[in-house]
């Protein structure tokens, strides 16, 4: 493929977005304004994260893809494509072979390690943006580490609610500092921020990068007497009997039958693979 | 047994087979070259060229044609084949003055020095449709009278001359490129220049019109509307001077607004400006009202609230490939957020139906 | 213009400069890490892990401070014909380049502003030798505590203080690579015993 570059972008343009993700990364949580360019997916696609892998990418790397935890879903498989074509790298779909990962909505459950990146896409990168739409207020607020304003919509939640009414793009902060957007994972992966890998977060239409170094110290906004509750739903998988994994819900026929499996396709390949079963599980149907 | 989506690579390769077969549509109708789009749709070629920012009749005909016909799809192509191109120098500011012009109005004098001149306009064509058309399209030539080769002077410089009009200063500093670096707010006029340049044909519209009704009134004259080429000129610091690279068709739009005056400044005009690429009146009359608009504050007149006084929500959402994006990208799945969310809402109704419960019973 | 300053670039400039990449975001991303960096030649005194991270990150964008013994003609124009970045002095410099007596004190290079704390300098601190011993480094990127020995203690302290403003550091050695982040604290090894 001599038509492009290494990895499609240009070398000043990955050099502008390597500038970036270095100045993240000694700000963690900290959005460093970078010039997006136009990819050829739309915004909203991942075009952020895209721009992110493009400049990490080395010709030895190996990539994994997913969105909503899965390989197999179809933006997954066109930006594994894209960067088959274009870097010529490997990829694989097993989250211990991949050095770099990129995502959207999900963190695969397997502990990710040192010698990983994980690459977010991300929508919205600024957290206060639904309390103030105005990026030229937010950016103060941030400034002077004013974030009141983001407790008090928590707490009127709870008011009204009883809960923080948050289950996903659930507020963090960074080291002791900035509140960040962990773009929408669901709040299950908070904890998991918390890891050895490298974690950048490009927002493409925003023009935003982020990142947080490993072993940084990642809290899920809460109270005292309202800590947050990284809850799933309560059920085990019904493919690898996983009771520790985000699952998703599928309607399995027309009178509105359930199954619940593991989001992360991967993980639960292996589990089953290892022998592990669940409820719905082929070999035990077939065994009935 | 039904489970999530699945074969995603076999159904992208057969949704884009599809497409490209309903992109052609009947076989039996003869295909439309990229001559014929450039030639008889220049309009939209225009268009294309000027939201995509890269002045290329050809390639924006060609977009058109690959997008079948969706302009804001075509201008996406058009930006993501130049965000590819290396940036080999940077021209000169054009001299619009010395345009040779194929139309040039001024709405706000009878007449002016280098004459009105109407042009391929469809201001005064009766908007019936011609069903002649229909059957055959071939056109008489029209009749030409002989170019003018003396440059034509811009009305507003008349203005200037008397001190009607504010004026406005050169600057040799290089305009910063939103193509090359972020946005940053507040932006300076050429920043915003560049943004609603790119900006939707659409949007950039209904913000002008907005001014007109009230909305951050700034009652705005067409000073003066010219189409027309301008050479395109280049430094080579090899060579120590600029050679012409080329000619491009520009629409430029000078407006002349209102201003009451200050007690410290005696009453003078203000202006917007509007440049866009090709026979693009409609874009470049919008673009220096909304231009004018954002200019309220520096100009110190007619603050308001009114969105087209709002420099963060026009920069930030006139952008329609920005736009599209995020608006269609609600289309992918979005299981596993939902998912969380169903789990919360369970959980607070069963909370809720728990409490009625208890309190039925006691 | 000598002929070093033509040649000394990547021989494939995507390829070479994507590893060198990752062997910055390594080590600014984990202090205490040293890194092998390589490819890039530039004239005495600068290394061949200083040449590489600047051919890799900076461009006609980044204006550049060279400090002391690196800001001679061959140099000067060694970075006019590979990168083409603006030489500046040290309040304007995005990337600095020298070794520490010559880039001290580092008070005069931009630290951020309250809303951009990432418009501050990077300065690559030219070294004899890169070694894991002598202060004790905690903060991001570190599981317990790593350790790098560093040319002065009390400047990286006071930079450390700045955050969210301050400056990011990298040291080289001939191919050798680390990182120090704003966000790392440091503290001399004797004393934290």
């Amino acid at each position: 493929m001599s038509d492009y570059n290494f990895a499609y972008l240009d070398e000043q343009t990955k050099r502008m977005i390597r500038r970036a993700i270095l100045k993240g990364i000694a700000i963690p949580g900290y959005q460093v304004p970078f010039a997006s360019r136009e990819m050829p997916m739309p915004y909203g696609w991942g075009t952020g994260g895209v721009q992110v892998t493009a400049a990490c990418l080395t010709p030895e790397d190996t990539l994994k893809v997913i969105d909503q935890g899965a390989d197999d879903t179809t933006n997954a498989v066109s930006i594994r494509k894209f960067f088959e074509k274009t870097a010529e790298i490997a990829v694989t779909e097993k989250t211990g072979d991949a050095t770099v990962i990129q995502t959207r909505h999900r963190i695969p459950e397997e502990p990710l390690g040192e010698g990983q990146i994980l690459v977010y896409q991300v929508p919205i990168p600024e957290p206060l943006r639904f309390l103030e739409p105005r990026e030229t207020e937010t950016r103060k607020m941030h400034a002077l580490e004013e974030y009141g304003l983001m407790h008090v919509k928590l707490y009127e939640d709870i008011a009204r609610h009883g809960h923080i009414a948050t289950s996903y793009a659930y507020p963090v902060k960074v080291e002791g500092r900035y509140v960040m957007d962990p773009s929408p994972i669901p709040k299950f992966d908070n904890p998991k921020m918390d890891m050895a890998a490298i974690q950048l977060f490009g927002a493409g239409r925003e023009q935003r990068i982020y990142a947080v170094p490993p072993y940084t110290k990642v809290v899920s906004l809460d109270f005292e007497d309202h800590p947050f509750d990284p809850s799933k739903a309560d059920h085990p998988c019904d493919l690898c009997g996983a009771e520790h994994t985000y699952l998703d819900e599928v309607i399995i026929d027309d009178d509105g039958g359930r199954m619940f499996v593991c989001s992360d396709t991967d993980y639960c390949a292996g589990r089953q693979a290892k022998g592990h079963r669940g409820r719905l599980s082929p070999t035990e149907e077939a065994a009935q | 047994m039904y489970v999530a989506v699945k074969g995603g690579e076999r159904a992208i390769d057969n949704a884009h087979a599809w497409l490209a077969e309903e992109r052609r549509g009947d076989p039996s109708v003869a295909e439309l070259s990229v001559a014929q789009i450039r030639e008889q749709l220049a309009l939209a070629v225009n268009r294309v060229m000027t939201e995509g920012s890269l002045y290329d009749p050809d390639l924006a005909a060609l977009a058109i044609k690959q997008a079948r016909g969706d302009l804001i799809e075509a201008i996406f192509l058009i930006r993501a084949y130049r965000t590819t191109l290396p940036r080999i120098g940077h021209s000169r500011p054009v001299e619009t003055e010395t345009m040779l012009c194929d139309r040039r109005i001024s709405a706000t004098f009878k007449d002016v020095p280098g004459g009105q001149v109407l042009g391929p306009t469809f201001d005064y064509t009766h908007r019936l449709l011609d069903f002649k058309l229909a059957a055959d399209g071939e056109a008489m030539a029209a009749q030409m009278a002989a170019p003018r080769l003396e440059s034509t002077p811009h009305v507003t410089e008349f203005l200037n001359k008397e001190g009607l009009i504010q004026t406005e200063d050169r600057s040799e500093d290089t305009p910063p490129d939103l193509t090359r670096e972020p946005m940053e707010l507040p932006a300076n006029r050429a920043l915003r220049l560049q943004a609603l340049a790119r900006g939707d044909e659409g949007f950039v519209l209904s913000m002008a019109y907005s001014t007109q009704r009230g909305y951050g009134n700034s009652h705005a004259f067409v000073g003066e509307l010219r189409i027309g080429k301008v050479a395109v000129e280049l430094d080579i610091p090899e060579l120590g001077f600029a050679i012409e690279i080329g000619e491009v068709e520009l629409t430029e739009c000078e407006t002349v607004n209102k201003f009451a005056g200050s007690k410290i400044e005696p009453p003078q005009f203000t202006r917007g400006y509007g440049l866009t690429f090709g026979q693009t009146e409609r874009k470049a009359i919008s673009m220096a009202l909304v231009d004018r608009a954002l200019r309220s504050k520096e100009l110190g007149v007619e603050m308001s609230n009114s969105p087209a006084h709002d420099e963060e929500f026009v920069l930030y959402h006139c952008d329609n490939i920005q736009a599209t994006g995020f608006l269609e990208h609600i289309k992918l799945p979005h299981y596993v957020d939902f998912q969380s969310e169903m789990e919360l809402v369970r959980k607070m109704r069963a909370e809720i139906f728990a409490a009625q419960h208890k309190e039925a019973a006691e | 213009m000598d002929m070093q300053s033509l040649s000394g670039g990547f021989t494939n400039p995507p390829q070479d400069s994507s590893r060198a990449f990752r062997a910055a975001l390594e080590t600014l991303a984990r202090p205490g890490t040293i890194h092998d960096i390589s490819g890039a030649k530039a004239p005495a005194p600068v290394s061949e892990a200083a040449a590489t991270l600047i051919l890799t990150l900076c461009d006609p964008e980044t204006p550049i401070y060279l400090a002391g013994a690196h800001d001679t003609q061959d140099i000067r124009d060694w970075v006019a014909f590979h990168i083409g970045a603006p030489i500046v002095g040290p309040e304007r410099a995005m990337f600095a380049l020298g070794i520490w007596e010559a880039l001290s004190p580092i008070t005069a290079f931009p630290i951020g502003t309250p809303e951009y704390p990432d418009r501050s300098t990077t300065v690559i601190v030219e070294m004899e030798a890169l070694r894991q011993d002598g202060m004790r480094l905690s903060g991001p990127g570190i599981k317990d505590s790593a350790l790098l020995a560093l040319p002065d203690l009390a400047p990286f302290q006071m930079n450390a203080g700045l955050f969210p403003l301050g400056l990011d550091f990298y040291f080289t050695a001939g191919t050798r690579l680390a990182g120090l982040p704003r966000t790392t604290r440091v503290s001399d090894l004797m004393e934290a015993n």
